[in-house]
This record gives C-alpha cells, sequence and structure tokens, in this order.
C-alpha cells in the first residue's frame, strides 16, 4: 500500500482524477467545493473511497476543515501518520 | 454583496420552478378531505405522498382524543418540559411508549427531528465516536455534529464496512455508538439488522435504531424493523416519530439503558424548547392505541404498498431495492422528476421529488408513499397516472405488454 509522502498525494489526486467527469487540472490549491462542484455529500463519498484505499477513517470535523485538494492530502497524511 | 447572494445559483433554480408554476417544495393544499384526497383550487387531489402511513390523520377516536384535550387542558402549554410544560400526559404517553415498546424508560420530543438532535448531541461526548450509515437522515447527520463526538460514516446497508471501521477504532479510548434506520426515507430499503447486530455485539459498540419510517409498519406488532429482525435486545435506543404513522407531531426516544432519565436535564433540544400541546400528545396516544387495537391497518399497508411497487415495476418503472410504504421512481434527471411531477399532479395525483444531496448516489427520485387509507381502487388508479404520464414522456416502455403483469 502507498503510504509516502509523495504516494499519498498521487494516490488522492489519482483517484479525483479518475472520478471527474470531465478534465480539469488539479493542483493543491484547487478548491474542492468551488473549483470541482462536488455538493457536501458527494465529497463526502469521496473521503470514503481514499479511507478505503489507505485503510483510514476520517472523522467528518476533519472533513469539514477541508477547503483544498492540499487541505485533503494533509489531513490524510497526518491520518496516516505520514508527514 | 448582499447578504443572501451566496444562495443566488440556488435561488435561480428556485425560481424557475416558480416560474414554471410548478414547485414540489411550495406547495399548498386548500383542502385536505381525508387522509388519501386533498383539493387544489377547484382540483381533486389523490394524495400519495403523505408519509401518513395508517391513515391516523382522521381517525374519530384520535380527533376525539385531540378535541377533548383542548378543552380541559388548553391549546399549547407555553413551556418547555423541564421548566413549566410537562403535564400528566406527557408522562402517560411516555409511559404508553416504554410498554409499547417493553422498554424501562422513554422521553418525549417536540419534533422526531428534536428526539434525534437531543438523544445524539446528548449520548456522545468528546472522546466517544458516532458511527453513521452514510444514507442517514440529516437529523442524524445535524444531532451528531451538535454534540462533541467524532463522527464516521460507514458504507450504507454494509455489515462488513461497519465492521471494518469499528475494527480501525479498536483499542482507541470512548464509546462507540452506531446508528442506522430503519426503513430509509429517500428509497424506501430495510437495514439489514441481524447482521449489524452482530458486528454491534462483536465490538462492543451500542446501537441506535431510528425506527421514524418503520414504526407502526414493520414487526408482529408494528414496533418496528428491530422487532421484524428478531433483535430488540440489540438496540440500546430506539428513536421514532409521531409525525408518520401516527398521524401527529413530535418524537421521542426508548431505552433500557440505567439512568437514561438524567437526559432530560442533559438534553439541549429537549430542554429549550416549548413541549407539544396537550392535543398532539392525547392524539399520539391514542393513535399509539389504535396500533396495538388495530393490527389490520398495518396488514393493509403493507398489502397496498406490494401492490403499488409491483405494478409500478411491472410498468418498467425503476425502484428501490424492496417493496416498502416508500416507492421511489429514479429519474434521468432532476428537471424530468421536476416535470414528470408536475404532470402527475396535473392529473391529479399528489407525490413527491427528491433531490441529492438529500438523497443517495446523487439519485433524482419521484418519491410516493403509500396509506393504508388508499383503497385498492385508488391503488390501480395512482398506477394508471403513472402508466399514462410516464408512457407520454417515454419514462417506459410505451407497449401494453407489462401492464397486467
Amino acid at each position: 500500500m502507498n503510504t509516502s509522502v509523495t504516494d499519498i498525494h498521487e494516490t488522492v489526486f489519482g483517484m479525483l482524477r479518475a472520478k471527474l467527469e470531465k478534465p480539469i487540472a488539479l493542483t493543491d490549491d484547487t478548491h474542492i467545493v468551488n473549483e470541482l462542484g462536488l455538493d457536501s455529500v458527494a465529497v463526502m463519498d469521496f473521503v470514503m473511497e481514499i479511507e478505503d484505499r489507505l485503510d483510514i477513517s476520517v472523522p467528518l470535523d476533519r472533513i469539514a476543515e477541508v477547503e483544498t485538494l492540499g487541505d485533503l492530502v494533509a489531513t490524510v497524511r497526518a491520518l496516516k501518520g505520514v508527514q | 454583496m448582499a447578504l443572501l447572494d451566496k444562495f443566488a445559483a440556488l435561488a435561480a433554480q428556485y425560481g424557475k420552478l416558480e416560474t414554471a408554476g410548478a414547485n414540489p417544495f411550495n406547495v399548498a393544499f386548500d383542502e385536505v378531505l381525508s387522509p388519501v384526497e386533498a383539493r387544489i383550487g377547484g382540483r381533486s387531489i389523490l394524495l400519495l405522498g403523505t408519509n401518513n402511513y395508517l391513515g391516523l390523520t382522521y381517525d374519530p377516536a384520535v380527533i376525539d382524543a385531540a378535541v377533548q384535550a383542548t378543552q380541559h387542558l388548553g391549546t399549547g402549554t407555553t413551556g418547555s418540559r423541564i421548566a413549566n410544560g410537562s403535564y400528566a400526559g406527557h408522562r402517560k404517553l411516555e409511559q404508553a411508549l416504554a410498554d409499547f415498546y417493553g422498554r424501562r424508560h422513554a422521553m418525549v420530543f417536540s419534533t422526531g427531528y428534536q428526539a434525534n438532535l437531543g438523544i445524539l448531541s446528548a449520548l456522545a461526548g468528546k472522546t466517544d465516536y458516532l458511527i453513521l450509515d452514510a444514507d442517514s437522515h440529516a437529523s442524524i447527520y445535524d444531532g451528531s455534529h451538535l454534540g462533541s463526538a467524532q463522527i464516521i460514516r460507514f458504507r450504507h446497508n454494509d455489515p462488513d464496512d461497519l465492521d471494518k471501521r469499528l475494527g480501525r477504532l479498536a483499542g482507541t479510548p470512548g464509546d462507540k455508538i452506531v446508528v442506522v434506520e430503519g426503513i430509509y426515507s429517500m428509497l424506501g430499503d430495510s437495514a439489514p439488522l441481524r447482521d449489524f447486530a452482530q458486528v454491534k455485539r462483536a465490538h462492543g459498540a451500542y446501537l441506535l435504531v431510528d425506527e421514524a419510517h418503520s414504526l407502526g409498519v414493520l414487526g408482529e406488532t408494528g414496533r418496528g424493523l428491530t422487532e421484524a429482525a428478531g433483535v430488540e435486545v440489540d438496540a440500546d435506543f430506539i428513536v421514532g416519530t409521531f409525525s408518520k404513522s401516527l398521524g401527529g407531531v413530535g418524537g421521542f426516544c426508548v431505552s433500557d439503558m440505567p439512568g437514561f432519565d438524567i437526559l432530560r436535564v442533559v438534553s439541549r433540544p429537549y430542554m429549550f424548547t416549548a413541549s407539544l400541546p396537550p392535543s398532539i400528545i392525547a392524539a399520539a396516544t391514542e393513535a399509539l392505541h389504535q396500533i396495538r387495537l388495530r393490527p389490520q391497518l398495518r396488514h393493509q399497508l403493507i398489502h397496498n404498498a406490494e401492490r403499488f411497487y409491483a405494478g409500478l415495476s411491472a410498468l418498467g418503472f425503476e425502484l428501490g431495492p424492496e417493496p416498502s410504504p416508500v416507492v421511489s421512481s429514479i429519474m434521468p434527471d432532476p428537471q424530468t422528476a421536476f416535470a414528470f411531477w408536475s404532470n402527475l399532479l396535473e392529473a391529479g395525483l399528489y407525490t413527491n421529488v427528491s433531490l441529492p444531496p438529500a438523497t443517495p448516489r446523487s439519485l433524482a427520485l419521484l418519491r410516493s408513499s403509500v396509506s393504508a387509507a388508499h383503497s385498492t381502487a385508488q391503488i390501480d388508479l395512482a398506477l394508471d397516472i403513472f402508466a399514462t404520464v410516464g408512457r407520454q414522456m417515454g419514462l417506459i416502455p410505451a407497449a401494453r405488454r407489462a401492464a397486467q403483469a
């Protein structure tokens, strides 16, 4: 399983690219709700896929703090114990 | 920028529905004639979207109880349960609920929404975990957020996924409370509760079951899915509402948990709101009595639900996974759902539209709910209207091949 700093970044971005219907340039600054058009439930469902891939659980209050893809990757790394 | 500009996109969509003259979120009935009939303007409407599962809103005994209570006790309590709003009737209803469920304790809340707010926010503390089915009702999410516990979702109706998520928390301090629903209000599917109970036992977690849509609907005596699945002993808390099968408004929680009554001075949605008026309490008490007295209501409901589900399925509509009093047709997109809803209403049939993010998997749904008060002829009339409008709109095959199946 991918657990290094770079690997977690690649995993999250790769999973998101596979999910988006049209290609959008993704960076750490991409705003998940405003730029990707995901509603609150869609964001939670995407996080659930990440949880399965990386064998972690992300509490909802941690998701609430996430605005950008960079925030999401940082949260996942912290929960995975990879900084 | 004006204060409400943040809702501009939503306001535009809402405005479009208003302009079209058919807004499912803003319908008013000019007159309601029975649990299943109403009038809008000059037109008679068959109601197929009220959650009035047992049709008790016009039950003579229930109405009489409400009238008597108003005459003897007034229109409102003008107070909260802990300050000045507890009457003998509130206690009597709590005793009746505890007795119905065979539990030691019951608490009544002013709405079903507040019952989830009041119980979930109070049960789980800062170091505890609330483990929610992903498709949980908004009141479960909101109640969880009102407290300070960690909230984790598991995949809808997936005991293996719950097992996995509880497994990840093994060794973590704090209590784990699993929350599921008897019948899910969007697609009408029910939880695999025996499997959930097993997972809950294996991990030493607590289990709360929200029976809002299954009280009076499932189980030998109408106690809901926990009764039907034979796992009442595993359900530490049952939450429910008076606003569906009981035909009123209000919510409750029953439990055998020692010390349960302390929640009365802990639960803020219980403490800081007005208690239910005497008429509502008396009506709910009588409606609960009617459920116990007349199991035939439940049998009629199930008969109607199965007939309607089978009929829509035969017509070619894509439905939720199992027959239940909630029967939802999956629409290709929200615009089609609005158009279908509007055309059904035009033809004299009232249903509901359910849209993301309130729905699972971003589905657009044309949602119906069946009542014991529907006659077989009314169920068949509803099916005829679905068939005619559905064919006109090209939603189902034009051929009659399936109509009699």
